[in-house]
């Protein structure tokens, strides 16, 4: 069979970034391909080739067979390539109508391609039970509305194969679902899907074959009946993955950090987090898991003093922690600390020298002050020394203080990051997504210090997207979903499936 | 790709701005060319009108002092990552203050009364730029269009008050009386004549000692004090800020302040240093090309001097040309700033990238040969 | 206040809003596209000089407005490489036009013409001469309407018409066209333009035309309507004051054109208000209100009345994500 897509010898730079290497992939059609690959693996790059939104600077793509050249979204759009971004490409202050028209007007006046538009949109609504008012402003509709019109979007446009990137990670599960079933009425129709994501439970569910991606290559590709989640997870990481890390059990002791009801309402006034309560004692890691935008991030802020509560209580080393007393700075000389989940535009300040990023929160140490009466100046030298310190410390590489932040690998940022907060000793650690972008070298580095701080007696919280970490750095894990915890369970007592329900929202209350 | 363009430290902080100002200096010799001059003899003028005397000097550098302070103003803005256009108003402003505090405390004793005024200069400027730094911190306008706006509305005002209320009494010219002589800061022809060195009388004024210590000052404060790495983290990464526990509304609310306080210098160097009283008008433009002073100097204090003695230079310079060569006025300095805010500013890209060619193009060529 | 009085204040009023009306709807097409213009009053002025320029030369004011609107364009180019294809600072850029136009409009004018910057005065058909609309005189009869249409409406030059007319234009072509529809969406969301397949720069660089083809007409009525030459600085801050319009008009055509007419009104009552005592209120100084639209906008942007959100996208350079 001539496959409905071939990229053969796909090659993509970014400066000094190798994002694809000589990427071959035939996807067949009528088929859903599932493309997986750790974060940063070159999976949304090569799918962006496809769309004409970069040019790759190497390689060829063939449609039914034929070289075909893509230099834009347009001549992708035109060969029948649709493609469903992760984030979405609406523009919030037009209607459903407007979005999915845009481009494909059908003439010069609005008012000539609407009508046609306004029955064809029907129709495909129709079709395929998604139902959508033309005419609502995409920014009334949520989530799961939103990706609907992007769907809708490709399909107006009459694509033959459909492009999915990541499109689970801002679902929630019965969404989801919902999305699985559309994309098997696509299939039954003939169309052809690719559907990225780096979540093995999804491909093994819905893909007919599976293409893995490592570090810019095309590792493998195999008919999804053939392979197994841990066969995929091998070749995806390159390597037997350690599901457990090292450490001996410990008997928690006094709770260092509680939330009580804690509720937070953003901007927007949408009610990210409700009546979340959780207790973290001395000595323990408590792992948060859920699917990405279900209030893991918040609830982080919340508790480190970012973002405030509209309702709750917290206290620290058993003390209630006041209002007026929940900000970072405070909180952080009550021995609270806080990895933040985006180093880049939290955890460091990228245009500053690593040493001043090392002083980020810490600027009032007496140590880095000059003596009186220029207390309000910096001792450079202290701050400088203080930081060849972490970095040794932390094998941060290279060990250079005056290196721009931005010019040091994700991994040496981060550890960075870490080091700045570990080595002023917490009583709780609040960790976001210590790995991620990070190499593999660094991850395990990154657990053995967070277990070595755990064995020492900080109480952590531990929030990340990749359960596997959750499972094995946690001595405890709580599932959240939709901004509250839908189930706590004991690491040893759990496992994937298990915590997959509770972060689906299937919550023991309701079961 | 829209990678920034990485460049050795020295191309970044000298190379790139020469290469504007160079670049601005050829468009203005086509202008000058345009208008049927000879732009070498037009250089000339400008040079030896600049710094070709004793008197030329003292007046390049009276307008540097100028220029040092509304630069210094745009910097501390810049660094808090705000864009602070208010300079003018700020002045402005700063000069009610400066002549209130010269008309009304006659009984204080001259270095005291200089200094109330300075102070007062300060003050007026910073609330005017503080009112801006308010509403972004707590409404959420954006301090551009609202300094444009507080502009107009301290022109407005300043007009107001000079003619009913603080206008000097029988004159119709919107003017104060003129300030006790108490007030006046001493000249470089005081200063230096009582060291013994002759100087011919020029506006220059001991406000240029002042704009120095100033721009040390903001030195000291940005790259070397907390409430600097305070105001750099919230120009860099507001997420950041906030999440070390600095509040970004107050940085904003105290850079925009020092930015204010800073451009009622230039209300010093004027009214207080050289014309002795308040008059409509003195901003006359100083506060705009602070924007390019800053750009120029790359937000640093000691760029800023270096290119506010380039923008003083030119404003005397331009004033000599405008006596000798009729067809040319002294906006030709106008034109240079808006082509060099131009190149230093928005087209900064262009200018690194093609910085950085040449050098990639140079440094093989250079290994081959050595 | 009797009719004729009524009617010579609503005139002055409507010739003093036409130049703030280009100006703002200019800023309305470039900002709706995601650039950011505060170089409108620059782009005025050099079109007024410019107009000045080439109607003296010509003989013939549509050569003026020709060579206004050319030139004000050009300005609008460099504005767009700058913001567009260079991804630069969109305020500083905008900085720089007004004081590269402040600048070359006074010195050329100064070369040229050797007059401290001013042309000479245009006379004749050099000149933008007032238009009696059809029925003027024939309707000058039905009271109150009939004098109001011969004396406010009727009798205004070309480029005032035209500025007018720009009204429902910019209003149908936003509204109702296709190019309208992409230009709202690449204000608020250039990828989603791109992602569609539609050249994001292409639709920025028309915007930014349009709103130098407007800045020139503002500009040209300026200096061979309004007035009969070009006089340094004549703008006088109208650029920055249809900035604060197009604020109030929250991005808006028609609302635009209430604002404009507003401050309009406001300009031409100061003049007439000056020295004259409000009931209850007293003597108001002119200043006061000559301050109140720049006084109005802060207070707008504020959001103590309303809000007022410009595009999403606008002042942001358009850099795919990586």
């Amino acid at each position: 069979m001539t496959p409905a897509i071939e990229l053969v010898g796909i090659d993509k730079s970014f400066g000094a970034v190798h994002a694809n290497r000589g990427v071959d992939l035939a996807v067949l059609p009528g088929s859903i391909h599932g493309i997986v690959g750790e974060n940063g693996a070159g999976k949304s790059t090569l799918m962006s080739i496809l769309y004409g939104f970069y040019e790759a600077d190497a390689g060829e793509i063939r449609i039914g067979g034929k070289p075909v050249a893509i230099r834009s979204p347009a001549d992708a759009i035109a060969h029948g390539i649709g493609m469903v971004h992760q984030h979405f490409m609406l523009v919030e202050t037009l209607t459903v109508l407007e979005n999915v028209i845009l481009g494909a007007e059908g003439g010069t006046l609005l008012k000539a391609g609407a009508a046609k538009a306004r029955a064809e949109l029907t129709r495909l609504s129709d079709a395929y039970g998604l139902a959508i008012d033309p005419d609502a402003l995409v920014s009334d509709l949520s989530v799961g509305l939103q990706q609907r019109v992007e769907i809708l979007k490709a399909l107006y446009r009459g694509a033959d194969i459909l492009i999915l990137d990541e499109p689970t990670a801002v679902l929630t599960p019965p969404e989801a679902d919902a999305l699985f079933a559309l994309l098997a009425q696509l299939k039954a129709q003939g169309r052809t899907v690719i559907f990225i994501t780096h979540k093995l439970r999804e491909i093994m569910a819905v893909t007919d074959r599976v293409s893995v991606m490592r570090r810019g290559e095309m590792v493998a590709t195999l008919p999804t009946a053939e392979t197994s989640p841990p066969a995929l997870a091998e070749l995806m990481v390159g390597r037997r993955v350690l599901l457990r890390v090292e450490k001996s059990p410990r008997e928690p002791g006094e709770p260092v950090l509680e939330a009580i009801g804690i509720a937070v309402t953003d901007a927007k006034g949408v009610e990210r987090l409700m009546d979340i309560s959780l207790t973290v004692r001395a000595g323990e890691i408590v792992g948060i898991a859920g699917v990405a935008g279900n209030g893991q991030s918040e609830l982080l802020e919340v508790l480190a003093g970012v973002i405030q509560p509209s309702h709750g209580a917290i206290r620290i080393a058993g003390e209630l922690i006041p209002p007026h007393r929940r900000n970072p700075a405070r909180l952080r000389e009550l021995g609270l600390l806080h990895v933040p989940e985006d180093r880049l535009r939290m955890g460091l300040v990228p245009s500053f020298p690593a040493f001043e990023s090392a002083a980020l929160g810490f600027t009032g140490d007496p140590a880095f002050a000059r003596p009186a009466p220029f207390g309000a100046l910096f001792d450079r030298a202290a701050m400088v020394d203080h930081t060849r310190r972490l970095m040794d410390g932390f094998d941060v590489r290279p060990p250079d203080p005056w290196l721009r932040s931005s010019k040091f690998s994700g991994g040496n940022q981060q550890k960075l990051v870490l080091a700045r907060e570990i080595e002023r000793g917490p009583k709780v650690l609040l960790v976001g997504q210590p790995t991620r972008g990070v190499d593999i070298g660094a991850i395990e580095f990154i657990h053995r210090r967070l277990i070595a701080l755990r064995d020492a007696g900080v109480g952590i919280l531990l929030v990340s997207v990749e359960l596997d970490e959750i499972m094995g750095l946690s001595d405890r894990i709580l599932a959240m979903c939709g901004g509250r915890i839908t189930g706590e369970r004991r690491a040893e007592g759990t496992d994937a499936q298990d915590l997959g329900l509770l972060m689906g929202g299937v919550s023991e209350v309701a079961a | 790709m829209s990678a920034p363009i990485e460049l050795p430290r020295w191309a970044d902080v000298a190379l790139v701005p020469a290469v504007s100002v160079v670049a601005a200096f050829i468009v203005a010799g086509l202008v000058v060319v345009g208008i049927g001059e000879n732009p070498l003899t037009v250089t000339r003028i400008l040079v030896t009108g600049s710094i070709g005397s004793a008197d030329a000097i003292g007046f390049t550098l009276y307008y540097a002092t100028n220029f040092i302070f509304t630069g210094l103003a745009v910097a501390v803005a810049f660094h808090a990552g705000l864009f602070n256009i208010g300079g003018e108003g700020q002045a402005t402003l700063a000069g009610i203050g400066v002549s209130l505090a010269c008309l009304n405390l006659p009984f204080l004793p001259a270095p005291l009364l200089i200094v109330a005024g300075i102070l007062a200069g300060a003050a007026f400027g910073a609330v005017w730029a503080l009112i801006p730094g308010w509403l972004q911190a707590t409404r959420g306008s954006h301090v551009v269009i609202t300094t444009i706006m507080f502009n107009f509305i301290a022109a407005t005002l300043v007009v107001y008050l000079l003619v009913n209320v603080m206008g000097r009494a029988g004159s119709m010219s919107p003017e104060t009386a003129e300030f006790p002589a108490a007030s006046h800061i001493p000249s470089a022809r005081e200063v230096l004549g009582a060291l013994g060195i002759a100087q011919p009388s020029t506006p220059l004024n001991l406000s240029l000692a002042l704009a120095l210590a100033a721009a040390f000052g903001v030195w000291l404060l940005i790259y070397r004090s907390r409430l600097g790495y305070a105001i750099r983290t919230v120009g860099a990464s507001p997420g950041a800020a906030i999440y070390a526990g600095i509040s970004p509304g107050r940085i904003v609310m105290v850079a925009m302040a020092i930015s204010g306080a800073l451009a009622g210098g230039l209300a010093v160097n004027e009214l207080m240093g050289a014309q002795h009283r308040m008059v409509l008008g003195f901003t006359a433009g100083y506060g705009f090309v602070g924007i390019a002073v800053a750009l120029m100097g790359r937000s640093h204090p000691a760029g800023i001097v270096l290119a506010a003695l380039l923008f003083g230079a030119l404003y005397q310079g331009g004033a000599e040309l405008a006596f000798e060569t009729p067809t040319i006025t002294r906006d030709m300095v106008v034109v240079i700033g808006g082509v060099l805010i131009l190149f230093a500013g928005a087209l900064e890209g262009l200018f690194r990238r093609l910085v950085a060619r040449t050098l990639t193009v140079a440094a093989p060529r250079r290994a081959r040969e050595a | 206040m009797d009719l004729q009085a009524l009617a010579v204040i609503l005139d002055s009023a409507l010739r003093l809003s036409v130049p703030l009306l280009c100006a703002c709807l200019a800023g309305l097409w470039s900002e709706k596209s995601g650039v950011v213009d505060i170089g409108l009053e620059g782009k005025m002025l050099i079109a007024a000089f410019a107009a000045a320029a080439g109607a003296h030369a010509s003989g013939s004011a549509l050569i003026g407005l020709a060579a206004g609107i050319g030139a004000s364009v050009a300005f609008s180019l460099v504005h767009g490489f700058a913001a567009i294809s260079q991804r630069g600072n969109q305020i500083v850029s905008g900085v720089a036009i007004n004081m590269l136009a402040a600048g070359l409009s006074a010195i050329v004018g100064n070369a040229w013409y050797g007059q401290g910057g001013r042309t000479p005065s245009l006379e004749g058909d050099a000149r933008f001469g007032d238009i009696a609309l059809p029925g003027a005189d024939a309707f000058a009869a039905v009271p109150v309407v009939g004098p109001l249409f011969r004396e406010v409406v009727s009798g205004h030059a070309l480029p005032a018409y035209l500025a007018f007319l720009a009204v429902p234009l910019t209003w149908f072509v936003l509204a109702r066209t296709r190019f309208g529809l992409r230009l709202r969406a690449v204000g608020e969301k250039p990828a989603a333009v791109d992602t569609a397949g539609i050249s994001v720069p292409l639709l920025r660089y028309a915007a930014v035309i349009i709103c130098g083809v407007l800045c020139g007409i503002g500009g040209a009525y300026l200096a061979v309507a309004q007035a009969a030459a070009f006089l340094p600085n004549m703008t006088a801050g109208k650029g920055f004051i249809a900035l604060a319009a197009l604020i109030f008009a929250k991005w808006r055509a028609w609302p635009a054109l209430g604002a404009c007419l507003l401050f309009g009104l406001l300009d031409a009552g100061a003049i007439r208000l000056q020295g004259v005592s409000l009931p209850l209120i007293g003597p108001v100084p002119v200043q006061a209100i000559q301050a109140l639209p720049y006084v109005l906008t802060v207070i707008l942007l504020a959001g103590f009345i309303g809000r007022a959100v410009p595009p999403a996208a606008s002042g942001v350079p358009y850099v795919k994500e990586r």
